[in-house]
């Protein structure tokens, strides 16, 4: 499988365009796309999960980088 | 899964009020709500096309009000305004700071799909025609339809 996984990083953005920036980029994947999104911890960590979950996107999993800094791995 | 919904009367044409509107409005719509904003009186300094001091409308009076009103290029802060100079300095404060400023949270709202509508009765009063607004308005309407559209949601007045 080619490892081109889209990536996303809202890491610098506040509420609520980090929300937003997913929500859009989220959008114009593809049915099985998957895509890096790099967050911090607080408000994006605690409930940007849970909201795209609730979307209907598959969130496969939730990594540590560095800092407050994490990563989730989506599948649309 | 059922839907959830945020439906907004836009009242106020301040520009921290709008801030307010066009946050939770991208914000929810972002978090797979069903958002509808609707436009009355004073929020209609959001959604004019000519966003600065221009003489819409019909008849004398209301030209006149339109002017004053003016649009989204002018539209004051509700406290502190100092003639128009704060929407400016809390603008670029904004921008400085990496948090959106109006001007995008609207784009934003307008990409997820925020549906926006005015309010009829205000359109009458100031003399304006759909075409003054901005092609987003979905649609013009009253009382009935907004409690139609915002039933079995949450519903806040801004």
């Amino acid at each position: 499988m080619k490892n081109n996984i889209l990536k996303l990083d809202i890491t610098k953005d506040n509420c609520p365009i980090t929300f937003v920036k997913a929500k859009l980029f989220m959008e114009n994947l593809k049915k099985g796309e998957k895509t890096e999104i790099l967050l911090t911890e607080g408000e994006p960590l605690e409930n940007l999960p849970k909201a795209l979950e609730e979307q209907g996107y598959k969130v496969l999993n939730i990594n540590y980088v560095k800092d407050n800094i994490y990563k989730l791995l989506v599948e649309k | 899964m059922e839907k959830k919904k945020l439906s907004i009367i836009v009242f106020s044409g301040d520009f921290d009020k709008l801030v307010a509107v066009f946050t939770l409005a991208s914000g929810a719509a972002s978090v797979g709500y069903e958002v509808n904003l609707f436009f009355t009186f004073w929020g209609f300094n959001a959604i004019k096309i000519k966003k600065g001091h221009s003489f819409v409308g019909k008849g004398l009076l209301a030209r006149f009000f339109n002017f004053f009103m003016g649009g989204l290029n002018n539209v004051p802060l509700s406290r502190l305004n100092f003639f128009g100079l704060s929407p400016k300095l809390m603008t670029g404060l904004m921008k400085k700071r990496n948090v959106a400023t109006l001007e995008q949270l609207i784009e934003y709202s307008k990409q997820l799909g925020v549906n926006f509508y005015a309010c009829e009765m205000s359109m009458v009063i100031l003399g304006i025609k759909k075409e003054d607004l901005i092609p987003e308005i979905k649609e013009v309407l009253g009382v009935a339809k907004f409690l139609e559209y915002s039933k079995d949601g949450e519903t806040l007045f801004i």
